[in-house]
């Protein structure tokens, strides 16, 4: 008989267990519900944290496993958010305009909605036209496949191009990063057609859900969130756990014995840089509703560095840790940075946290990568006694290789 | 006997420095061949061209009944033609376990997306099992290969190279790091291969290429200098110049 993802993999269910009891717990607790213990906005921190977690779970497989250290998945994190953004700001600005429009002598036409609608959103850039991109924005079906098409095909064809050329390594990171920059950039453009460094604004207001309070649509997103994070997590642990696992990591650690085991590596690499991007983007499209605005600075090539800080501090290379990682550092940065952490007075200098946390940031990045490779995640394998022996390094050599360290030693 | 690759007038220059000189060599469907060679003499080289890891500068590649040329193509794709390679140091997957390590090498589909719908079957197991008892790893197969010997990551890559059943294999020093009892046995294992398929094995160790009792291919400065059995090259005096000096 063979044997289920689950029972191959326990920590899947564990996990997938942690989550809904914490949905379960934070919907109880929640305004919505009527206990009031966790207030709305802390609702939304928890929603967009395990968005947060879910683009960590992508830049897991993509760096963990496949030894690809992109520096640019937040730029798709930022696509997928502006994708769902444009249809949402369209629509409410559309809702507002019609009911404005609804008291006029003459009803409007279509036409001069549309203008309006026009005027109202690229008013701040000094402009009143649609860019050809908002083509689509009328449509939720039609922007929600760009959440997936848009992100996942500029994945494609920038995969394509640096995979095919073997750029590996630190130059791989660099280009990445150049992506994201240059997209970055892009956008703070007035005339990019995404209202330049103003932003997507509003995101957080449902069109057409006007009367249902913000309570419970925060509510509604957590558990979006938390669904799309429970999926992401089987999706990954199944691509993982079986020989695609096996030649990815075999990527990792030597891509030509791969290359000459007889497996493309540039089309492995190619699929889950695309596949990691569309999960990517997928969490950036949960994520903006919540915070309720997106700008250009999201996709500044920091935030993908970030990211690849949780992922180092929580274990790479291992589904959970990644997860870990970043919940714990971005909710710890949440509070950090929130001020609401009492300042440290040392007589003729006072911590401030929020300047400083940056810098606790960093050195637990150092001290982690130094003394503990493997992350938070590391702690289980302390738990479930699963360590390597340490050899120093060395083989041992023939004949007494066959036995272990201890008992060559003994 | 049927040719299965020919290798004519290559020629590979790194800087200037000529690593490979209008070197030909051809090899038959079932063959044993070994090469040997002083240090730098292209042996190494010579592998790398035909598993597509090194172009050549100019000279043709040719394999099979049909004669593709190996130069068009791409190292995977020369690999799933039925080149196979082990290389000098044992390269395994560290991170994984030997049952793992077996059974990404066995020859299956090897696109992306066969491979993430690939399941397990008893056929498979029982492939891996098998080749396991024939390296001697049947007891190791659920430890991590990173915590092998250096002798038995010896055994596994040969394994390797096994499960993928290639038709060509190159094999780079086999006996490295081995005990008498374990070269004999990888002896026996070269040898039983060669029945079905063509083996290039490179080694230094003529008392290990004795063993082989196979035609030889002595190489020095990247071209052939004399092919035959291992007491006609001995006796060449060519090749007693290049290996004891003048």
């Amino acid at each position: 008989m063979r044997k289920s993802l689950f029972a191959r993999n326990p920590s899947v269910l564990i996990f997938l267990t942690c989550l809904a009891l914490f949905t379960l717990g934070v919907t109880v607790l929640s305004e919505a519900f009527g206990t009031d213990m966790i207030s709305t906005s802390f609702v939304k921190t928890l929603g967009k944290t395990l968005c947060l977690c879910l683009i960590a779970l992508a830049m897991d497989l993509v760096w963990g496993y496949t030894g690809i250290l992109s520096l640019g998945h937040f730029a798709f994190f930022g696509l997928g958010g502006y994708m769902i953004g444009m249809w949402l700001m369209y629509e409410r600005t559309r809702d507002i305009i019609v009911t404005s429009m609804a008291n006029n002598p003459i009803p409007p036409t279509d036409s001069e909605v549309v203008a309006a609608i026009g005027n109202q959103i690229f008013g701040v850039v000094g402009s009143s036209d649609f860019p050809l991109i908002w083509g689509f924005s009328h449509s939720l079906t039609l922007q929600l496949i760009l959440v997936v098409a848009v992100p996942g095909l500029l994945a494609l064809i920038f995969g394509w191009l640096a995979f095919r050329s073997r750029v590996t390594g630190v130059y791989l990171s660099i280009l990445t990063q150049a992506m994201t920059l240059a997209l970055a950039l892009y956008l703070f453009q007035n005339d990019s057609g995404l209202r330049g460094n103003n932003g997507l604004s509003g995101l957080q207001n449902l069109p057409g859900l006007d009367d249902v309070p913000q309570s419970v649509v925060s509510i509604w997103f957590l558990w979006a969130s938390a669904l799309a994070l429970g999926l992401g997590y089987i999706f990954a642990a199944w691509v993982v756990s079986g020989k695609f696992g096996s030649v990815l990591r075999g990527i990792r650690d030597d891509e030509a014995r791969v290359r000459f085991l007889g497996y493309s590596v540039e089309g492995y690499k190619l699929f889950i840089f695309t596949v990691t991007a569309i999960i990517s983007a997928i969490a950036g499209a949960l994520y903006y509703p919540q915070a309720g605005i997106i700008n250009p600075a999201e996709i500044a090539p920091i935030a993908s560095i970030y990211l690849a800080v949780w992922v180092a501090i929580g274990g790479r290379g291992r589904l959970y840790g990644a997860v870990i990682g970043a919940a714990f550092v971005s909710l710890v940065s949440t509070w950090f940075t929130g001020g609401q952490v009492p300042s440290i007075p040392l007589g003729f200098y006072t911590i401030d946290w929020v300047d400083w946390w940056q810098v606790v940031l960093g050195l637990s990045f150092v001290l982690v990568t130094l003394f503990a490779p493997k992350g938070i995640g590391g702690l289980f394998d302390l738990i479930s006694g699963r360590t390597s022996p340490n050899r120093h390094g060395q083989d041992l050599g023939p004949g007494a290789g066959s036995l272990q360290e201890q008992e060559a030693e003994s | 006997m049927s040719t299965l690759l020919e290798v004519s007038g290559v020629s590979v220059s790194f800087d200037g420095f000529k690593a490979i000189n209008n070197l030909s060599f051809q090899i038959g469907n079932a063959e044993m061949r070994a090469i040997i060679g002083p240090n730098g003499a292209g042996k190494t080289t010579f592998m790398d061209i035909v598993t597509g890891k090194t172009r050549p500068n100019e000279g043709r590649v040719i394999w099979g009944e049909k004669s593709v040329s190996l130069l068009k193509m791409s190292e995977a794709q020369i690999a799933r033609a039925g080149v196979g390679r082990k290389f000098q140091r044992p390269t395994v997957f560290e991170d994984q376990s030997v049952f793992d390590n077996l059974l990404m090498a066995l020859k299956k589909q090897r696109g992306p997306l066969s491979v993430l719908l690939y399941r397990k079957s008893e056929e498979d197991t029982a492939k891996v099992q098998e080749l396991a008892a024939e390296i001697g790893l049947v007891d190791q197969l659920p430890r991590k290969s990173g915590e092998l010997s250096h002798g038995q990551k010896q055994w596994l890559e040969i394994g390797m190279l096994l499960a993928q059943d290639p038709r060509l294999l190159l094999v780079d020093e086999p006996a490295a790091g081995m005990t008498p009892e374990e070269r004999e046995h990888t002896t026996s294992i070269l040898v039983e291969a060669a029945k079905t398929r063509a083996v290039v094995v490179v080694e230094h160790d003529m008392e290990f290429v004795r063993r082989l009792n196979c035609k030889v291919t002595v190489l020095h400065e990247g071209s052939v200098l004399a092919e035959g059995s291992l007491d006609h090259v001995t006796s060449n005096q060519d090749v007693i110049d290049v290996y004891l000096g003048r």
